[in-house]
């Protein structure tokens, strides 16, 4: 299939442009911008890392040793901003762009100059959070939620926190309307919707999610700006409003923004086990149909995150089935990956030990938001260390750990250069041990009563602590292996990756040569259902 | 789906750079600005936006020019149109935040200060003489007594001048298709008056609302709903109108054809969206 992938059309841009400034900064090549989402996230993972690694170390003993309180509040603040904004939602749009066209035989995005667009205004918004640190009054400290009155009661970051929420939404909404277009009208002539890969699917409904409610954070940030600088009373009771409205608008953006960053985590994993275990996704159209339900769950549980608000009883109750109810089609995911590996014939490269990690993982993570889920239980749970545990398990060993897995399994197409196999397995397993050591032991102390986003506990904490703190920092070390197994394979390994890499590896991005052209699919490819990585689903 | 043959990748551009560089100028100065009057934020917001602006004129001149020269084929004007029709979803999501507001206030919030439901104690505690009512600026009387403005005089008006303007596109749309050239000048231009109408009047009902009612947008949770609603949408028709402008001499100059005119048509249903939220904004903002 595809013989003429890499066929250039007669234009003039067959290769890369020379110019620096012209290939980067003017760029409407989906796998330059892709690279830049990538280094970006990855710069970013470290910048919010190194936050993590100071909470960490201040709370190693009780008492107060490094940091101020309010310096502390800040970091915990940031900490959640530049790895939700900036680490794992940029990850995901670098592989979108970059496996997304050449997932479904297209020559780029549907709109690459916005394309370029919607990633540089990343590092801008950026600038204008990370700038507040330097402000009279530092960086934002009420944390990522914004609560009003307490967020609009701080200094002057406040308005920097909100203008950087519109660029990067601006910047988000950009990139999702793209996928979308992309995926709807530039795939390749025999490649149904219902052929496509799984990371497409999840890619294209994320999409949907991303343009639905990014706007509705805007709004919500809109009015906190509004009633700080201008004298609205949305928030303020005295006027009639009510600080609660905030949370609702708030959750009905943060909660599908929590399945964004875990769905295109689902479809990659859904690429890389059937790869390794070299049988076909096991109910390819039952993994698309969870998906799309999952979506549709996640705009009405919202108020799951605000059960100790006062919420009516009927409301409580609404929210806390509704919740429950997601575990189906979760469930329905991990069945389907746990039965595509058996009977299988698998092999365990590093790609594969992070997917596996991740079935596992990320299931302890759903299994905790469960019991969250139970008003009475979460009476107990909320704002405690248990919550920290929760989140962290589903976005630390599932969402980046799904993005390591994807750059492992991908780097070989991008860079035409095999990864250190040896030291990517070092990586993961110091990565999946410390992080173990890291979260698991904060369910105890959540389930004990610690709060969260304190910089000082009770002496009987010290212990799970102090364990975790070793755990995080351990972890944090060991993700400069990730940036050396990176480096090292681009520019400086000796093997080169095949055109298909992996022994059991099907699919389009996989007929292309390795490092795959700066131009492909020029013409569109033809379409072998049987080299599908799903297999053929019509029967 | 893919059309055979080859695909349209379009050459390197400045303007997605430029225009990031334009809108951080911006939202950086705005931020200087709003937390000190007398900082460089500023004139830094209004260079800013005058990037942004620069940046639209470019890259719309080069869009233009590149479809003028036939370089966009069948499968770009799909994108394009997809393009048009998520962003429109994406500003009703925004426009549903705060009517999610207006809804959550008068249902709920406004209800429980005075008094309604169970365990509430903001009322019993704090202002157990407030009653619930709408409008209202709450327990507190923020802004100071007000009245509003009645749906019935400029209001209604708006909406028949909405109405119209939708009508006179259409009709416009047609006599483009129809290639009668004349009438789709003429009617393109009524379309234009009209939203100019509109927002002339919108102006007045603000200066009528400031100057002899009392109500602002300080007039508690009943003026910050009143004025953000109806001020992002005066804040679109005046974009819309922009946009209109723009399509005119675009048909003036003749950039379009009866098979060709994507631009026409995007405007079209931008113009569409503006007037459908005003239909909702005057049902309830200001009738109910």
């Amino acid at each position: 299939m595809a013989h003429a992938a890499t066929q250039d059309h007669h234009d003039d841009h067959h290769e890369a442009p020379k110019s620096f400034f012209r290939r980067w900064f003017m760029s409407t090549n989906h796998k330059d911008i892709g690279t830049l989402y990538l280094i970006f996230a990855l710069l970013m993972f470290f910048i919010g890392g190194s936050m993590a690694m100071l909470i960490r170390a201040e709370l190693f003993e009780p008492g107060l040793q490094l940091v101020q309180p309010y310096f502390f509040n800040e970091l915990t603040t940031m900490h959640a901003l530049v790895m939700i904004f900036g680490a794992i939602m940029p990850a995901f749009v670098g592989l979108g762009n970059w496996m997304i066209p050449l997932m479904v035989g297209a020559p780029d995005m549907a709109l690459p100059r916005m394309n370029n667009m919607s990633f540089w205004l990343l590092p801008f918004a950026f600038t204008i959070l990370l700038s507040s640190f330097f402000l009279p009054g530092g960086a934002p400290a009420g944390g990522w939620t914004m609560y009003p009155p307490l967020s609009i009661q701080g200094g002057d970051s406040i308005a920097f926190l909100i203008f950087f929420v519109h660029v990067s939404g601006i910047s988000s909404i950009m990139g999702a309307i793209n996928i979308i277009a992309t995926i709807l009208n530039m795939r390749a002539p025999g490649m149904d919707l219902l052929k496509m890969p799984i990371f497409v699917w999840t890619w294209l409904i994320t999409a949907f999610l991303l343009i639905a409610v990014m706007p509705v954070l805007a709004g919500a940030v809109t009015m906190l700006l509004t009633d700080k600088y201008f004298g609205t009373s949305f928030f303020n009771a005295a006027g009639g409003g009510d600080p609660v409205l905030f949370q609702h608008v708030f959750w009905f953006f943060g909660h599908p923004e929590v399945y964004i960053m875990i769905l295109p985590a689902f479809g990659i994993i859904s690429e890389i086990i059937p790869t390794f275990s070299r049988k076909p996704l096991f109910g390819y159209k039952a993994m698309v149909y969870a998906t799309a339900s999952i979506a549709f769950l996640s705009f009405i549980v919202w108020a799951h995150h605000m059960f100790a608000v006062g919420l009516p009883l009927g409301a409580e109750l609404f929210f806390m089935y509704a919740t429950m109810l997601i575990a189906v089609p979760t469930g329905v995911k991990v069945f389907n990956w746990v039965t595509t590996m058996w009977k299988g014939s698998l092999t365990f490269e590093t790609p594969m030990l992070f997917a596996v990690a991740f079935v596992i993982l990320f299931t302890i993570g759903g299994f905790s938001g469960i019991m969250l889920a139970l008003v009475p239980a979460d009476f107990q749970y909320q704002d405690t260390y248990f919550v920290v545990a929760h989140f962290h398990y589903v976005l630390v060993t599932g969402a980046a750990f799904s993005i390591m897995a994807a750059v492992y399994y991908w780097l070989p197409k991008w860079s035409g250069n095999m990864y250190s196999e040896r030291w990517g397995k070092i990586h993961f397993w110091l990565s999946v041990i410390s992080v173990n050591v890291l979260f698991f032991p904060q369910h105890f102390l959540g389930l004990a009563g610690m709060p969260r986003r304190v910089p000082d506990y009770n002496v009987a904490f010290a212990d799970f602590n102090m364990i975790s703190s070793i755990g995080g920092f351990v972890f944090g070390a060991t993700q400069l292996i990730f940036v050396g197994v990176i480096i090292h394979c681009v520019f400086f390994a000796k093997k080169k990756a095949t055109d298909r890499v992996w022994e059991g590896s099907k699919g389009l991005e996989w007929t292309v040569p390795s490092p795959a052209p700066h131009h492909t699919f020029s013409v569109p490819p033809v379409i072998d259902d049987s080299q599908l990585a799903h297999g053929d689903v019509g029967h | 789906m893919a059309q055979q043959g080859a695909y349209y990748v379009p050459h390197h551009s400045v303007w997605p750079i430029v225009g990031s560089v334009g809108l951080f100028t911006t939202m950086f100065g705005a931020a200087h600005w709003l937390n000190d009057a007398g900082s460089f934020g500023r004139p830094m917001f209004f260079i800013g936006l005058a990037i942004v602006i620069f940046t639209l004129f470019g890259w719309f001149n080069s869009v233009i020019r590149e479809s003028i020269k036939g370089s966009y084929n069948s499968q770009v004007d799909v994108s394009f149109r997809m393009g048009m029709m998520w962003f429109i979803f994406s500003e009703v999501m925004f426009f549903g935040a705060f009517f999610g507001a207006l809804f959550y206030t008068r249902m709920f919030s406004v209800p429980w200060l005075g008094g309604e439901g169970h365990g509430l104690f903001t009322h019993h505690y704090l202002w157990d003489q407030y009653a619930a009512a709408w409008p209202t600026n709450g327990p507190g009387d923020v802004g100071g007594s007000f009245s509003t403005v009645s749906p019935w005089g400029l209001p209604l008006l708006n909406t028949l001048i909405l109405l119209t303007s939708s009508v006179t596109i259409t009709i416009a749309h047609h006599a483009l298709r129809a290639g009668r050239r004349k009438q789709l000048l003429v009617f393109q231009a009524l379309t234009v008056l009209l939203g100019a109408t509109f927002l002339y009047f919108q102006a007045h009902e603000y200066m009528e609302a400031y100057e002899h009612l009392n109500l602002t947008l300080q007039s508690g949770v009943y003026g910050s709903t009143f004025f953000m609603l109806t001020g992002f949408h005066g804040l679109h028709v005046t974009l819309g109108t922009i946009m209109l402008i723009v399509i005119w001499f675009r048909c003036a100059k003749g950039h379009f054809n009866k098979e060709n005119h994507f631009g026409f048509e995007a405007v079209a249903w931008y113009w569409h969206f503006v007037d459908v939220v005003w239909l909702c904004l005057f049902l309830f903002v200001y009738i109910m």
